[in-house]
Parts: structure tokens; C-alpha cells; sequence
């Protein structure tokens, strides 16, 4: 008895803690320094990045090796139709700005739209194949976006691209928010974040979340049962996909520039790396694997706290990792479980 | 482009394709017989290329000693890295399979670093396999890279009568298609997962040494190989050598083809012959019968 | 508040006034090196980096008087991570210079960083034309070269000694792109004529496909642009092939810069343009060489040549306005005004920030690029874009 209203109490606490973060976030900027602030900045981004794999892979147990190209596909769409720059195909030129400000709620819609409907493209034909297969499957479309970007003139190859006027919303000549003041671009990213975590949230409540934790764990099951499968994990995709895709966009904002790296398989192994670091089957895991994966990165490439060790910061941070994989299995969350001597999991 | 053209370019595809093959059978026999993802299959060509370069003063002319040196050396080191690393990733899903040998990959390469350096080196090809034959007016074929296709179909060949026609190929081929049943008839699986992957290693590593003279040890020389390591594997099957063997040669003509006629969209070339075939075979071109 | 609340708040307070002051007078100037320790450019990103420190220990340690800290940021030569790298060195270090770095696509976030914070940005290698051009800048300064002067330069050498078909041979990227339009330009202007353009994506070194064309189309000349790994491959396969015996190779000097020994043989005789030349017989060179060799054990080259000048010029800025970097303009104009005395010659700077220097004709012998003559006098790249 007293077991179990332990457990009540710290499932409703346990509710309250994404709450309590979106408060911690939303009060730092006037503790930080800019460069912290920035920090913070790239950790959401990439906890939104990560959030949106984790459906794929934690929810649904589709392991996807090239999720970067959603990403990618969202920041290069942020930068190429705010226009003047790169170099458009007939078709989609039209759509592009001149160079100044993009109106934001468009420039956002082609960004998380252009991601989706790749994903779209990419799902429909890679969940015909299951396993390792569909994993190398959707690296090779990965590796395709890829070369799309770096070797021909529509994202101006392997140097990247520069966004010199960042979105604004205006409404009737009035400007609501505009993405270059710090402050807004700052609360607009922790929307977007509390956006993400709500969105998915609500989504493993519903019966689509419920549909893909089936199949994650026993598809022949579900499709016995009469589920329409291949639907069910292509909506999945084209989610994940989204979402990635609205990281993308707001990465593209922030650094003000895009480069075809943010498609490669190493940016797909990052964002995986991540969620597994923080702990697959669970959203907090991911936003916490980003924290960590970022603050890792910081910390072994800082030369101040490291000294001349800093230059070898990849043989620091792939120990690490290992040591990590082969003692937190389950990650992050897994850890504090452990620690919390929790009974269930 | 004329028939004469046209050959020499046939015989550039095949020579980059047999060398792919040679790192990719290695990668194909560790992924298909034991089930590993292994990420640092490229750390294992770019040890061997650079064995190749530290290993030249002291061999000198004595081409195929050093590489049979290579190899022991190599084996020696893919027997040890099993005992100490990898046998410990069979429980492991692939996820974690995929992150471990990525750090790998990081601590490869940062070891080189730290050993060998950083800068480009040059590996000279044997005086008895110097110069070259000629071609048309202009060009030569040089001696070293016949040495390079020969060398890899005589590897192919051994391999294929190692794995079908000896005892040992026969447990690989029995431990692929159901490992308890293996261990069940009382076949030591730990020790034969060690020779594969030891084999393996040897083979990736025996592919870097065979490259080096023709493509020089850099910093992250392993990294492009990896990609498309993987790339032949999938398409070819997994597990499946003659698989590899057909994907590594198709691979090579897309590339050299590609580069040719379609300059800028050459790199999108192999990743949409793969998702082509994975479409239209989804386990590869030869699929695996047992797994 | 609770006390511990006030008392974190204060700290936080505190580190963050602690690093955003720095006191003029004797403070040390902040230097921030972000360049490549990691991947293909490492050796190079080392290079620069002695030869710039070699200049402020030749200067007691102290430049104008105050003493120089350095940062140091891995760049990783990668572009996507190039915006948060130099953040690091721009708003958590807070340095005063920046300097970097090897790859062109990180040193245009660079610039960009630069010019958005109005930081002091030196570019110690990356030749992309647009830092001065589109992206230049009265805080921008290259102490290289851009991409558009070798090419030009082996494209003036090679239309003098009378070829009339060339074809150009590089990886499908800025640099390779600049290089090979600057000696379009120069080789055209010379009466000759470019037949055919070959590319592979960047960094592709599977080269057997495109000498196998360039064989079949039999051009006069081939001109050729790849640095680094991809060059020692190239011109060890350029001649197993055949091709050197036939149809003669010029390059951009990277062609054979820091590739020697891997080339060996291969590379014997290649004439190849460059802003510097290893052996190049005057007395600033000459101590310089000697210097680096006795502080470092090797021997330098342009890389080094190029971190040296970086500091050379922040020297020149330094001195004239005595050390007080508050007199920014002042320092600004000192630096772009500035002779400077280089191991490659005396060299000016175009109002664009980029040197305008003699590009030397080089042959290569044994394991050194040997000096021939002057290719082009004082070259200055025509800074096209460029508003300043």
C-alpha cells in the first residue's frame, strides 16, 4: 500500500519536472552570459532534434541512421527561401524571398514542410525493407540530400550558405517578433521546445502512440490484430521528420549560416548518440542526452578545464562513450532509476 | 568516348571495385556471421595502410613478406580486440553496437595522432612492380595496380574455398545460420566468433596495405571507405561474399562511370543504386538463407 | 530570496562581469587561434600556429609591449560547427584578435562572426575570394592569399610558354572553383584556350576515371588544384599514369607544398606557382627558415610562412598605436598600410585585406620546391565584390 502511494505521489511529481525546467529555462537569461545563453540556445535545438528521434526509435523502434537529413532539409529550406542566396530550381524559386526578413510563419511552414514531405518521400519507400537493411536504407537517402547540397549549385556546394536577414512576424505593419533580437529568439526556441515535448507527449497518450509502442514491441502482432502497420510508422516518420525539420530551422536562424555537414551520417550518429546516452523510451532521456552529449563536447574540447588534453578531445569523449554504453546501458534515465531504487523498469 | 577509352575506364571500375571488395568481405563476414555493426571496419583499412607505411623501412623490397607480416599483425591484433572489446557487443543491440565501435572510429584516430602524426606520407610500391605498360598514345596502366586487382581476386578465391569447402568454413557458415544449434553440438562459438573477427580484420587491414602506394595515408583516410563499405554489404547481402562481390564491382562502375558522365551528381550515384536494389530486393542481391 | 538562491545569483553575477572585463594598460592581449587540431588539416593548423608564435618569441613574447594570450579552439575543418566554435573564442574567451583558419567554409562564418561582433579577424590560409571580396571588411585581414592569385599566376606562366589547349583538373568546391577561374582568366588573356573542365566531389581521390579523359582528349597542358592528400595522390597517379611523361602538369602551388616526400619521384620537375617558394634566396627567408628549424625541429613552409606574417601584422597594428587597443581605427589603418617584411618578400595590402605579393614560378627538386623567377610582380586579386 504505502508502495504504491509512493508511487502516485512521485508519478505526479514526476509530472511536474518538464514543467519546472520550461520555468528554470525560461528565467536563465537573466543569470547567463551570452555565451552560456548561446549554450542554452544550442542545447534546445538539439533536445528538439533529439525529441524527434526519439518517437522514431524509442516509440516506435525504427532505428533511423539518417534523420540528419530532416534536420538539414529544414535549416538549408530556412536560408534558401528567405532568398538571394544559393540557387533554386525553377520550380521552387518562386517561393523565395529577395534576402530581407522572411515573414516567419511562412518561412517556417516551407522549412518544417520541405523536411516533412522528404520524409514522406524517404518512409514510404524505407519501411518496405526492416532491420539493418532499413537502417542503411535511410542512410543512403540521407547520403542523397547530402549530395544534393554539397556537390551541385542549389545550396552553394561544400561551403554552405549565409542568412543575412532572419524572419520577422508581422502583423498589420506591426513587428511582433522578430527572430534577430536575442531575447525573442531566445523565448521563441523554448516555444518551439515546449511545443515539441507537449506534441509528443500528447502523441504517446494517444492511440497512434499506443499503435507504435505495439509494434515496436511485436508488429506480426499488431498487424494480426488487424493495424495497418506500414501507416501507423510512415505517420511516425513524417512527424519525426517535421520536427526534425523545425530544429533545422531554427539552427539555420541562430548561426545564420548552413552547411551541407549538418546532413552527414555523423550528425545522424550525434542525435542518435544522444538519445541513447539520455536513455531511449522516454522524452525526458532525450532532452537530457542533448544536455549531456552538448556539455560533454564543451567540457573535453575546453582548454581551460582541461589544458593541453584539449587538443585530444577525441580519444576523451569516445573512452567515454564507451565507458558509458558498456555501464549505463539505459542511459541517463537509467542511472537516476537505479539510483531511485525504483521497482518498476 | 571511344571503345579504347571505353576499356581502360572498364578497367578502372573493376580494379576500384575488387579493392572495395577487399575491405567489404571482411566487414560482410563480421556484420553477417556474428551480427555486429562494426563502425570501425574503416579504423581497420586505415591501421593497415599506415602498417604499410611504418612497416617499409624495414622490409624494403620484400613486397609480400611485409604484407604477410601485416596480416599476422593485424590478426594478431583483431584476436585481441575481440577478447577485450568486442565480445562483449553480441548481447548488445545495434544501437549500441553502432555508438561503441563510433567511439572506436574516435580513439583510432586519435591514437594514430598521437603515434604516427598527422601529416600526409607516401608509400612507395615495389621496384619490381614500378612503371607501367602502355595504353593508347598518352597513358600508361602501371604494373602496381594489375598487382592490386590480381592480388584481390586471388583473396577472393581463397576466401570462397576457405568458407565453403573447409571444416572451418563450414562452422562459420553453420554459426551464421544458427548459433545455439552450433554451440549445442559442442563447437566452441566464442573461439570461432574470434577467428572471424581476427579474419576480418585481417582482410581490412591487408586492403589498406595493398592501397597505400596507390592512395597515401592521410588523417581520416578511413572514413570514405567505411560509407561505401557499408553500402557494398547491404547491397550485395549481408553474410553473402559472392554478394559482395557483385556490389563492390557494381559500385565500381557507378563510381568511375558516374565521375565521367555525371560530374556533379557522381556522389549521389552509389547511394541511389542502393536505395534502387534495396527497394527492389529488400535483403540485398543475394539473401542469406538462416538469418 | 533564500540566501543560497542570492549567493548563486551573486556568482553568477560575478563570472559573468569577471570575463567580460579586461583592463587596457598591461593586460595581455587575447589571441584566439581557432584552427584545425583534428582530421586532414591538422598538420596544417600546426604550422600556422608556430609560425605565429615564432614571430612573438623572435618579439621577447610581448608584442608592443604587452604580453599575448592564446586560445585555442579546434575547428575540426568543419563548416556546420564553425559558428559555435568561434563563438567560444568571441563571447566565452573574449579575445581581442581572432585568427584562423585552414578551411575556406569555416573561415567565412568566421568572417561572418567577425564582422557581426566587429572582432579583429586574421586569416592565416583559407583563400576563399569572397573574405575579400563580398565578405570584406575594415577588421578583416588575410595574411595568405586568395584562391583567384596562384591560379592567375600559373595561368600567365603557362600561356608564355605558348600552350594553346589546356584542361583543368580539381575537386568540385570554392577553393578548386576559384582557383581554376583565376587561371581560366589568365591563360584566355594569354591566347590560350581551357577545352574541358574536369571535377570530382570534394574529396573524392579516385582519379583513374578523369586521367583516363584527360588522356583521350590530349590537351597541351593540364592545369591542376588539389591540396593536401588528395595532391600527393593525384600526382603519384598523374604519373603511374603515364601522363607526365606526355602532356606536362602545372598547379597552384599547393600542388606540391607540404607533399613532397610523400610524392617522391612523381613529383620531380613540376612547375607549379606560388606566393612563396621554399628556397627562396633572400636574407629575411633565409633567418626566418633557420629560426623556425631551430625552435621546432623541421622545416618550414608556407603554411608557417603564412601564421608568421598573421602575427607580423598584428605587430604592425600593435605599434603604432603603442599597444592601446582602444585606438581601433587607428590600429585598423596601421595594419592595412603596413609593409610587411616576410620570409616571402615585401608584401603590401589591397584595400581589401588580401596581400598583394610577388607570385614566384617554382620547379620541384629533391624535397624542396626550388625558386625559378617571378611568375607575376605584385599581384593583387581584383577584390571583386568588395565595397570597402
Amino acid at each position: 500500500m504505502g508502495a504504491e502511494h509512493a508511487a502516485t505521489s512521485a508519478s505526479r511529481f514526476g509530472r511536474l519536472v518538464p514543467l519546472l525546467g520550461l520555468a528554470v529555462l525560461a528565467a536563465l537569461p537573466a543569470v547567463l552570459t551570452p555565451y552560456t545563453q548561446d549554450l542554452v540556445l544550442k542545447i534546445a535545438v538539439f533536445a528538439i532534434f533529439a525529441l524527434s528521434l526519439e518517437l522514431l526509435v524509442g516509440t516506435t523502434g525504427l532505428v533511423s541512421l539518417g534523420h540528419a537529413a530532416f534536420f538539414g532539409i529544414g535549416a538549408y529550406a530556412a536560408v534558401l527561401f528567405t532568398g538571394g542566396v544559393g540557387s533554386l530550381p525553377a520550380a521552387l524559386a518562386w517561393l523565395a524571398g529577395d534576402g530581407g526578413a522572411a515573414p516567419l510563419l511562412k518561412l517556417l511552414a516551407l522549412s518544417v514542410g520541405f523536411a516533412a514531405l522528404y520524409a514522406l518521400f524517404v518512409g514510404a519507400l524505407s519501411l518496405r525493407t526492416t532491420g539493418v537493411y532499413f537502417i542503411m536504407v535511410t542512410l543512403a537517402f540521407a547520403q542523397m540530400a547530402y549530395f544534393v547540397f554539397h556537390d551541385t549549385k542549389v545550396g552553394g556546394g561544400s561551403d554552405g550558405i549565409f542568412l543575412y536577414a532572419k524572419p520577422v512576424l508581422e502583423i498589420g505593419g506591426t513587428t511582433l517578433i522578430d527572430l534577430d533580437r536575442k531575447s525573442h529568439f531566445y523565448y521563441f526556441t523554448l516555444g518551439a521546445l515546449a511545443f515539441t515535448y507537449g506534441v509528443l507527449a500528447l502523441v504517446n497518450r494517444s492511440r497512434l502512440g499506443h499503435a507504435l509502442a505495439g509494434i515496436r514491441v511485436n508488429e506480426q502482432r499488431m498487424r494480426a490484430a488487424g493495424f495497418r502497420t506500414y501507416g501507423y510508422k510512415l505517420a511516425a516518420f513524417v512527424i519525426a521528420g517535421a520536427l526534425a525539420g523545425l530544429a533545422g530551422f531554427l539552427v539555420g536562424v541562430k548561426d545564420g549560416a548552413v552547411n551541407p555537414e549538418l546532413l552527414s551520417w555523423h550528425e545522424s550518429g550525434a542525435v542518435l548518440l544522444m538519445i541513447i546516452l539520455g536513455g531511449i523510451g522516454s522524452l525526458r532521456g532525450a532532452v537530457l542526452g542533448a544536455v549531456a552529449f552538448t556539455l560533454l563536447k564543451e567540457l573535453f574540447q575546453s582548454e581551460a578545464l582541461l589544458g593541453p588534453l584539449a587538443g585530444h578531445w577525441q580519444l576523451t569523449l569516445g573512452l567515454t562513450i564507451i565507458a558509458f554504453v558498456a555501464l549505463l546501458p539505459k542511459g541517463l534515465i537509467g542511472l537516476k532509476q537505479r539510483l531511485a531504487g525504483a521497482s518498476h523498469g | 568516348m571511344d571503345l579504347a577509352t571505353f576499356l581502360v575506364q572498364c578497367l578502372n571500375a573493376v580494379q576500384y571495385g575488387l579493392l572495395l571488395f577487399l575491405v567489404a568481405s571482411g566487414l560482410t563476414l563480421i556484420f553477417g556471421i556474428m551480427g555486429v555493426i562494426n563502425l570501425a571496419h574503416g579504423s581497420f583499412y586505415m591501421i593497415g595502410a599506415y602498417m604499410a607505411f611504418v612497416l617499409a623501412p624495414w622490409f624494403g623490397d620484400w613486397y609480400l613478406t611485409k604484407l604477410l607480416a601485416g596480416v599476422i599483425l593485424a590478426a594478431v591484433f583483431g584476436y585481441l580486440l575481440e577478447w577485450a572489446f568486442f565480445s562483449y557487443l553480441y548481447q548488445r543491440d545495434h544501437l549500441q553496437q553502432v555508438l561503441m565501435t563510433y567511439a572506436l572510429i574516435l580513439v583510432f584516430e586519435e591514437l594514430r595522432s598521437l603515434t604516427v602524426g598527422n601529416d600526409v606520407h607516401g608509400v612507395q610500391a615495389p621496384t619490381w612492380l614500378a612503371g607501367g605498360f602502355k595504353l593508347g598514345e598518352l597513358m600508361s596502366y602501371p604494373w602496381y595496380r594489375v598487382f592490386a586487382s590480381v592480388a584481390c581476386i586471388v583473396l577472393a578465391v581463397a576466401l570462397y574455398w576457405v568458407v565453403n569447402r573447409t571444416k572451418l568454413g563450414m562452422m562459420i557458415r553453420a554459426g551464421a545460420s544458427n548459433r545455439d544449434m552450433v554451440r549445442g553440438l559442442g563447437i566452441d562459438i566464442q573461439r570461432l566468433y574470434r577467428i572471424v573477427f581476427a579474419g576480418g580484420v585481417a582482410l581490412a587491414a591487408l586492403a589498406g596495405m595493398i592501397a597505400a602506394p596507390l592512395s597515401s595515408v592521410y588523417p581520416n583516410m578511413g572514413g570514405s571507405v567505411l560509407i561505401i563499405c557499408f553500402v557494398v554489404v547491404v547491397i550485395g547481402g549481408i553474410g553473402s561474399i559472392t554478394g559482395a562481390l557483385i556490389a563492390s564491382l557494381l559500385v565500381g562502375f557507378v563510381d568511375t562511370f558516374g565521375k565521367v558522365f555525371f560530374a556533379e551528381f557522381s556522389g549521389i550515384g552509389v547511394y541511389l543504386l542502393m536505395a534502387i536494389i534495396l527497394i527492389w530486393k529488400p535483403e540485398g542481391l543475394m539473401k542469406q538463407h538462416g538469418r | 530570496m533564500t540566501p543560497s538562491t542570492r549567493l548563486a545569483l551573486a556568482a553568477a553575477c560575478a563570472a559573468a562581469f569577471a570575463t567580460s572585463a579586461h583592463a587596457q594598460g598591461n593586460a595581455p592581449i587575447k589571441v584566439g587561434l581557432m584552427l584545425p587540431a583534428t582530421g586532414t588539416f591538422a598538420a596544417l593548423g600546426d604550422m600556422i600556429e608556430k609560425g605565429f608564435r615564432l614571430h612573438v618569441q623572435e618579439q621577447g613574447g610581448k608584442l608592443a609591449g604587452r604580453e599575448i594570450q592564446y586560445f585555442k579552439v579546434d575547428d575540426e575543418s568543419d563548416p556546420s560547427k564553425a559558428t559555435d566554435n568561434v563563438n567560444k573564442l568571441i563571447k566565452r574567451d573574449q579575445v581581442d584578435v581572432l585568427v584562423g583558419t585552414v578551411h575556406s567554409g569555416v573561415a567565412l562564418a568566421m568572417a561572418k562572426a567577425a564582422k557581426e561582433s566587429n572582432t579583429l579577424l586574421i586569416v592565416p590560409n583559407a583563400g576563399a575570394d569572397a573574405i575579400t571580396g563580398p565578405m570584406c571588411g575594415a577588421n578583416i585581414i588575410r595574411s595568405s592569399f586568395s584562391n583567384w592569385q596562384p591560379g592567375y599566376s600559373t595561368g600567365v606562366v603557362a600561356a608564355q610558354k605558348g600552350y594553346k589547349r589546356a584542361m583543368t583538373i580539381t575537386w568540385n568546391y570554392a577553393a578548386g572553383a576559384e582557383t581554376v577561374k583565376g587561371f581560366r582568366e589568365a591563360f584566355e588573356k594569354g591566347g590560350g584556350q581551357v577545352i574541358k573542365d574536369l571535377n570530382l566531389p570534394f574529396p573524392n581521390v579516385e582519379f583513374q576515371a578523369l586521367l583516363t579523359e584527360i588522356a583521350a582528349q590530349k590537351p597541351d597542358v593540364v592545369f591542376a588544384f588539389f591540396a593536401g592528400g588528395g595532391a600527393v595522390k593525384f600526382v603519384k597517379d598523374y604519373d603511374a599514369a603515364g601522363l607526365k611523361k606526355t602532356v606536362p602538369l602545372f598547379g597552384s602551388g599547393f600542388l606540391t607544398d607540404g607533399t613532397l616526400q610523400a610524392q617522391g619521384a612523381s613529383a620531380q620537375g613540376l612547375f607549379t606557382t606560388l606566393h612563396y617558394a621554399d628556397s627562396l634566396d633572400i636574407p629575411k627567408n633565409n633567418s626566418f627558415r633557420k629560426n623556425f628549424a631551430l625552435a621546432y625541429k623541421q622545416n618550414a613552409d608556407v603554411y608557417a610562412v603564412q601564421g608568421y606574417d598573421a602575427a607580423q601584422i598584428l605587430s604592425a597594428g600593435l605599434n603604432a598605436v603603442k599597444g592601446d587597443m582602444g585606438k581601433r581605427d587607428a590600429m585598423l589603418a596601421a595594419m592595412r598600410k603596413a609593409t610587411v617584411d616576410s620570409p616571402r618578400g615585401k608584401f603590401t595590402l589591397s584595400p581589401a585585406g588580401n596581400p598583394v605579393q610577388d607570385m614566384y614560378l617554382r620547379e620541384v627538386k629533391g624535397e624542396n620546391n626550388e625558386y625559378r623567377s617571378v611568375a607575376v610582380k605584385a599581384l593583387a586579386d581584383p577584390a571583386r565584390g568588395c565595397k570597402l
